[in-house]
Formats: structure tokens, C-alpha cells, sequence
């Protein structure tokens, strides 16, 4: 398998997915690049090669989704084989996000998150009536609070905002204030039968209704367009939009390609890579705004491709992905909540983005706090050889020959990390590191404890804060 | 501003989980507390009264010498707009200072910002616990976060002293800043060094500490430790932030048995952290903010009480002008708000307070508007 190859998948499997061990990048390899796209971008209930009975009897609260929902989301992120579903959602809980301590309704939580599954990579249009109707959603912008005689723009203007439109392009404004009222309007009666949260009577679902009595059937006029309009009509209005087209691409790029400036400076700012969101863009109109359409074209572009350790990996793309790397939580156990808090430490907390625009991300994801809490976590796990896949890396490179230079054991760390790569200060630093505690030998008893020594230090380096 | 010569530190001690407001400050000659709380009443025999009407939950008996001595400010009442029974988003709202909508900043991050605008010191603040409370992250604003002081840092899973060294060594040299690296790799490099610096300077505090106060056993009395010892190190921090573990005070079941316990520990460890500064003539330049996300039901339920709103928080110091302020809220059942206590001062103006008359802050740009003060800092 040339090396080039298992590379490219390493960048594929951190972007459209949370990474992967060696052997699963060889295997994908081997398959080839096209192939793997495909498989990634169609998964079904089949594919994600994981018992999910066995989690469910474990972790017993799944299956009423009372609670443990956190539990749920990460078990499947560490565990499919389908990662780019389970990236998507991700995806998509930091744009069209709700959080549950507003909520505090993990049922709501979950059927928001199996809605994101279902059609995360389907069209957005499809996704943004979805959302719409989304009860977590409709409860945590307020529109069941929003009446024919008397309007919450909440959920109007962060539609518009936050969901499709953004607050303007190439430095203009996309909408007025009269769009965001014409908009609430035509949402009204979008509300939800059983309230959210669900105190004081319990764990019911809520579900979805229109009630047509609470329905605004005025004349209204959105962006130019006049007519008695309701929710359905205003998304095909704002999905017929270049700037959503735009909005929605830099953040396909935000997200796989490379870190673009924070979203409330877009309007100003022009995007960071023009000619792939152009790309972006076109795929979009072209596919009838079909999201899968969207990502088999990036993902299959050189730019693409060649954007390795362009964007700084986020706190939940950080913990699965040492969790994976390391082989841990592969069966259900208990002490899943650690995981979550460590999430949270680093600034990421499932289910509970900080506000209404989700996380900021790149480097705002880095502070001191963070930055201890990213490197020390990550650091425990490849330092620990009893973990599977820190053991397998032990004894793929002692499988390599009976002896290894300092620059084999340096160079073999960044490969089985994923093809990792430094500067050449810092390769050459952790060569010298790795000289002076006098590596040589693959079967002494000293070599796991190196080989340990050296992933701890790549780990901690600026470049590994990158995907 | 008071006449200290040195700079106004403050303390931020965050007691999650809500505490029963009604159970911390009680009004216990009140008919309607005695009838709402068959089982959990304080008795005019228990409670530490400062009156006829209200005094301490017995458990708090340092923090009602300091009263006494009046060095504590009780603001009765104290809550928010649309109060929010969501331990989550009531702790948000408090953090950020901002109940009508979601923000990211946090009240004291941008008080720290404005304290240290050009990041002089990379130890203005300090937090102890585990992981960053909101109230803290601003943006261009570092905190150094620490679960435990003698074990702060990068790389503190390697476990030969020799290793380590050598390992902190490469990291600095591989976090120097290159010529032409861009913005955010420089921005990456200086945080790594920030944290490293940090981590040198603050593992000499206990190093240089003595004191003849032993501090409980409890986290919160080892926080405030490690708090009395980097403040006596005199590294120029003006905010410290710590706390007790989420749901500490959640008390929906047995309050009885556990409310004591928990006042005792916190009141043990503030009376201790007082005593310590007090040995090291440290004392005048201290204000500790004590608050909780919400107060409880005034119904108990049985054995315990449920989330409510209507709080009570406490200033404390010897900067402080003690006695009550705020009124306390009424428990006839028709002035009740959902069968929760109506607050009446907005906790942004003990905030405003607390950031212009003690730390010689504007407030207003920090809360984003003005809100009426009051007179608890001498």
C-alpha cells in the first residue's frame, strides 16, 4: 500500500470522520479513495457495523432516551463505521443548534438528533421544514410562543440569521427587519402539542403541530416575494438564494476543509478559498440543494485534499478521536461521564453550545485552561501502551525490525498517528529527544515505554492541535 | 474605592447546585416559614439569629462571627428577571450577566480584560476546579484554570521529574514563535508559553507558603488554600474563582441531614481562608463573593425542597459594610411568584457594586448597563 495513499485517507477519515486507527487506514486505502467517499456519503442501517442491542441493554436509559442521550451520541461517534453521518450531525448541532439546559428535555434532544441522522445529507430544504417542525427546536427559539395577534421574531430571525441566509454577503445586507417580522408571520401556528421541558408530568414526547386557527393568513412580503406565505413557502424562498448557497458552503468549508473567519464577520469578510465555495455553490443549485451532492464534490476536489491540518480539531473531535485512536470504549462499561466533562473542559459540551451561533471555532477553541486540559487528556491515552491501540503501535513498529534509529521511531509515532506531520525544528527536536534516551533495540523491555514517550511528545505539539 | 494601598482582590465563591435560601438566611419567626416547613424548619432555638426575625442556618457559625463583627453583607432577595429554575441556564445567566438572551462572555472575563488590557500579567485570574466557569472566558482573556496546584501544567501524566523536565523543556522551544508563522500559530505559541510561565511561577506559591491555619479536609477549604497561597505569593491576581462540584446543594431529598454538613464545610473554610490572611496581614484586600444559581421552593416537599427562584447572596470582608440590604421577600402565599420567593434586587447590582466600588471598575460596559448600587463597600 504505497504511503501517499493511507496519508490522504488519515486527512479524509479526520475530516469525514473522527479519525482512525492504522490498520482501518490501510484497509479504506486498499478499497480506494472514490470508493471510500461513497461509502461514507450512503450509509444505511447496515453499514454502521456496531451492536447497538448490547449498548442499548447496557446503558438501559437509551431506550426510553430519559437520559444517558450524551452517552448515546459518543458511543456511536467512537464506534460506527458510518463516521460521516455521525460527523454530519455534529455538523449541523452547531448551526441549526439548540441547547439542553434551555430544553431540559433529552426525548426532544434525541429526536432531534435521529431527525439531523436522517437528513443530514439529504436536502436542505427537506432539513430546514425539518428543523422547523423540530419540537426542540420550535421550543428553544420560542415559535410556540409566537401567535397570529402577537409575534416572536425569534425563531424568524435566526432562520434567516443563523440558519440559511446569514447576516449578509460581499457587504450587504441580506434582509431587513421587515423580512424577519414577514418571516415570523408566516411561522405562526408552527407550535408543538406537549410542552417542553416536560415537568411537571413526566417523560413524554412532544410532538409537531400546525394549528391553522393560530396561522397568520395575511398577505405578507419576504425578501420582493408577495403572497399569503406560510413556513413551507418562506424556506423555498430563502434556499432559492445565493446567499444561502454561500452561507451554507463556508460553513461545509468551515467545518471539512479549513478554518474560515468566525460567522457573525462573514458579510464582511470574503470567504478564504473563493474558488471552492464557487464549487460549493454550483454543486448546490445544480443538486437542488442536495447536501451529499455538496460533500462528494469537496471531497473529491484537490483542494480538498490538499488541505491538511488546515483547521484546528475541536474538543469532541479531539476526545473521540483519541478515544478511537486508543481502542477504548468499544463496549459498553460505566464512567462514560468523564468523557463528556473532558468535552466540556476543553469548551465543547454536547448538547449545550453557549449560545444561539453555536461554538466559535479555529483557534478560539484554545486557551490556557483549554489547552492544558487538550494536551494532558490526549497525552494520558497515547502514553498508556495497555490501551489496544497504543499497544498495536508498539508492536507494529517492534514488527518493523529488532533495532529502530531515533528518526524510525519519531517517523513511525507520526505515520501510525495518522500520518501526522511537524515542522522541521520540532521532527528534529523529538529525533534528538528520542537519541538522548537512547532508543535502539525493538524487543528491549525499555522500547514500549519510548515509543510512549515520543507519541506523548508529538501529541503535545502545536501541529497535532490540527486536523 | 476604599483607602487600601493595595489592590482590590476578589473572590468569587460559586455554590452550585442552588441553595435554599429560605433554610441558609431564615426568617424563623415568620408563621408562614413555620407552616411551609413542617419538616425542615429552623427553630428559633437552632438558628443563629441576627434579630428577631431572620439569622443564619446553624451550620454557618463563622460566617456569622464575621457578621457579628460586621464584616458580611446579606443581600436578601436577590435574583433576575424571568427567573429560570434551570440550574444550567440560571448558572449561564449569572455568568454572563445577561437573563433575556444567550451570551458568550462572561461578567468578570471582560472585568479582567478591562483590569489587564495589553495580558501584562498572565495571572490576573486564576480559577480552581475543574474546567473554566463562563463567568471567566472572554475572548483575548487568559485564566489560568487549576484542578490542583501542586500538580499544575502540561505533560503532569509523566511521571519521573527527570522526564518531565526534559519534556517541558522541548515543549517550550517547540511553542517558541516563528518568524512568519501567521497569526494564529503565533497566538497557539504564546497561550503554550503563557501556560508553561504560569505553571513555573505558580508552583513556587505553596513552596513559600506558611501558616499555622490547618484547612478542612473539603475541596472548597483546599481550593481556598491553594487561593491564600497564590494571593500571598503576591503575583498580582485580582480574581480568584472557585466553587463547589455541580449539584452540591441540590437538596430535593434529606436536606436535613445534608444541609448542615455542607453550610459547616463552607462556612469552615471561609472562617479558615479569613484567619490565614488574617495571620499574613493580608486581610484588608480581600472581598469574597458568595452566591448560588437560584433559590428553593418555599414548599418543602417532604424531606427536601425543589428548584425556585428569589435567592439570598453574601459579600464578606473587612472592606465590607455588613447588615442586611435588599428586603427580605415576602411568604404570604399571594405575594409568592409560582410559589417561589419574589426577588427584588437585581444581582447586577451587586455585580455594579462589587466591580466600581471595590475593584474601581466601569460597570457599565462590563454589564452593559447601569444598574442601581448598593452601599456594602465601605
Amino acid at each position: 500500500m504505497p504511503e501517499n495513499d493511507v496519508a490522504l485517507m488519515g486527512h479524509l477519515m479526520r475530516r469525514a470522520g473522527f479519525s482512525a486507527q492504522y490498520h482501518e487506514l490501510e484497509a479504506r486505502a486498499a478499497k480506494g479513495y472514490e470508493e471510500t467517499v461513497e461509502e461514507l456519503l450512503n450509509p444505511d442501517e447496515t453499514t454502521h457495523g456496531m451492536d447497538l442491542d448490547l449498548a442499548e441493554r447496557y446503558f438501559i436509559e437509551w431506550n426510553h432516551h430519559i437520559r444517558c442521550v450524551p452517552e448515546y451520541i459518543a458511543f456511536r461517534m467512537i464506534n460506527s463505521k458510518s463516521q460521516l453521518e455521525e460527523k454530519m450531525i455534529l455538523f449541523w448541532h452547531g448551526i441549526l443548534c439548540h441547547t439542553d439546559s434551555k430544553n431540559q428535555s433529552q426525548v426532544a434532544s434525541h429526536a432531534e438528533w435521529e431527525m439531523l441522522r436522517r437528513c443530514g445529507m439529504g436536502s436542505f430544504k427537506d432539513l430546514l421544514i425539518e428543523i422547523s417542525k423540530d419540537p426542540a427546536m420550535v421550543y428553544f427559539l420560542d415559535n410556540c410562543l409566537s401567535h397570529k395577534d402577537a409575534i416572536n421574531e425569534n425563531y424568524g430571525r435566526e432562520l434567516l440569521e443563523l440558519f440559511s441566509l446569514g447576516v449578509g454577503m460581499d457587504g450587504e445586507f441580506n434582509y431587513t427587519e421587515d423580512d424577519v417580522k414577514e418571516c415570523a408571520r408566516a411561522f405562526t401556528g408552527w407550535t408543538i402539542a406537549n410542552g417542553i421541558p416536560p415537568q411537571p408530568y413526566g417523560r413524554y414526547t412532544s410532538t409537531f403541530v400546525f394549528n391553522p386557527d393560530d396561522h397568520d393568513e395575511g398577505e405578507k412580503t419576504f425578501l420582493g416575494h408577495t403572497g399569503n406565505f406560510n413556513g413551507e413557502d418562506i424556506i423555498d424562498i430563502l434556499c432559492k438564494q445565493p446567499a444561502t448557497a454561500r452561507f451554507i458552503s463556508r460553513h461545509i468549508y468551515d467545518f471539512f476543509v479549513a478554518d474560515e473567519a468566525q460567522v457573525p464577520t462573514w458579510m464582511d469578510t470574503p470567504p478564504r478559498d473563493p474558488e471552492t465555495i464557487k464549487m460549493l455553490e454550483d454543486e448546490y443549485f445544480r443538486s437542488d440543494y442536495n447536501i451529499r451532492s455538496m460533500l462528494r464534490v469537496l471531497f473529491n476536489s484537490d483542494a480538498f485534499k490538499n488541505a491538511r491540518f488546515a483547521r484546528i480539531k475541536g474538543p469532541i473531535e479531539t476526545v473521540i478521536g483519541t478515544l478511537r485512536l486508543a481502542g477504548e470504549w468499544t463496549t459498553p462499561k460505566p464512567g462514560f461521564e468523564a468523557i463528556f466533562e473532558e468535552m466540556k473542559h476543553m469548551g465543547q459540551e454536547i448538547l449545550n453550545p453557549p449560545s444561539v451561533e453555536g461554538w466559535h471555532t479555529g483557534r478560539d477553541w484554545i486557551d490556557g485552561g483549554t489547552l492544558v486540559r487538550r494536551i494532558n487528556f490526549i497525552a494520558d491515552y497515547v502514553g498508556d501502551v495497555s490501551y489496544p491501540g497504543i499497544g498495536d503501535m508498539v508492536q507494529r513498529l517492534a514488527s518493523e525490525g529488532p533495532t529502530i534509529t531515533p528518526e524510525g521511531l519519531v517517523e513511525g509515532c507520526l505515520r501510525l498517528l495518522g500520518h501526522y506531520e511537524l515542522t522541521e525544528e520540532n521532527h528534529q527536536m523529538l529525533v534528538n529527544h528520542a537519541r538522548d534516551s537512547g532508543v535502539s533495540s525493538t524487543d528491549s523491555s525499555e522500547f514500549p515505554r519510548q515509543v510512549a514517550e515520543a507519541l506523548q511528545m508529538i501529541v503535545a505539539t502545536k501541529e497535532y492541535l490540527y486536523a | 474605592m476604599t483607602s487600601n494601598k493595595k489592590d482590590p482582590i476578589l473572590v468569587v465563591l460559586q455554590m452550585t447546585g442552588a441553595y435554599d435560601a429560605l433554610n441558609t438566611f431564615v426568617p424563623y419567626s415568620d408563621p408562614h416559614y413555620v407552616d411551609y416547613r413542617a419538616n425542615l424548619q429552623i427553630g428559633p432555638d437552632q438558628v443563629l439569629a441576627v434579630d428577631d426575625k431572620v439569622g443564619f442556618h446553624p451550620g454557618m457559625d463563622q460566617i456569622k462571627d464575621m457578621y457579628d463583627q460586621g464584616k458580611v453583607a446579606v443581600l436578601q432577595g436577590i435574583g433576575y428577571p424571568n427567573p429560570n429554575r434551570s440550574h444550567f441556564r440560571s448558572l449561564d445567566i449569572w455568568h454572563t450577566a445577561e437573563p433575556e438572551r444567550m451570551a458568550p462572555d462572561g461578567w468578570l472575563g471582560k472585568a479582567i480584560r478591562d483590569i489587564d488590557p495589553n495580558k501584562e500579567n498572565i495571572l490576573t485570574a486564576v480559577n480552581f476546579g475543574r474546567g473554566l466557569p463562563r463567568a471567566l472566558a472572554a475572548p483575548g482573556v487568559s485564566v489560568a484554570s487549576i484542578g490542583d496546584i501542586n500538580n499544575y501544567g502540561v505533560l503532569t501524566g509523566i511521571q519521573s521529574t527527570e522526564k518531565r523536565s526534559e519534556a517541558l523543556d522541548i515543549f517550550a522551544r517547540m511553542y517558541a514563535p516563528m518568524i512568519g508563522s501567521g497569526p494564529v500559530s503565533d497566538y497557539l505559541s504564546q497561550t503554550g508559553l503563557d501556560v508553561l510561565k504560569g505553571a513555573d511561577i505558580l508552583k513556587t506559591a505553596p513552596e513559600t507558603y506558611s501558616s499555622s491555619i490547618e484547612y478542612g479536609g473539603s475541596p472548597l477549604s483546599q481550593w481556598l488554600k491553594s487561593i491564600a497561597q497564590v494571593h500571598l505569593a503576591d503575583f498580582g491576581t485580582r480574581v480568584f474563582y472557585t466553587g463547589v462540584n455541580p449539584g452540591t446543594f441540590d437538596t430535593h431529598a434529606n436536606q436535613s441531614v445534608t444541609l448542615p454538613k455542607l453550610w459547616a464545610d463552607v462556612s469552615t473554610a471561609i472562617g479558615d481562608f479569613y484567619e490565614d490572611l488574617k495571620e499574613h496581614n493580608a486581610n484588608e484586600e480581600v472581598v469574597i463573593l458568595l452566591f448560588t444559581e437560584f433559590g428553593r421552593r418555599v414548599q418543602e416537599n417532604g424531606s427536601g425542597t425543589d428548584h425556585g427562584s428569589g435567592g439570598v447572596a453574601f459579600v464578606i470582608g473587612d472592606a465590607v459594610k455588613g447588615g442586611l440590604y435588599g428586603e427580605y421577600p415576602s411568604l404570604e402565599p399571594e405575594k409568592l411568584d409560582s410559589g417561589d420567593l419574589q426577588w427584588n434586587n437585581d444581582f447586577r447590582g451587586t455585580y455594579a457594586t462589587l466591580l466600581e466600588q471595590w475593584m474601581g471598575l466601569d460597570a457599565n460596559p462590563i454589564l452593559g448597563a447601569t444598574y442601581e448600587q448598593f452601599d456594602f463597600i465601605k
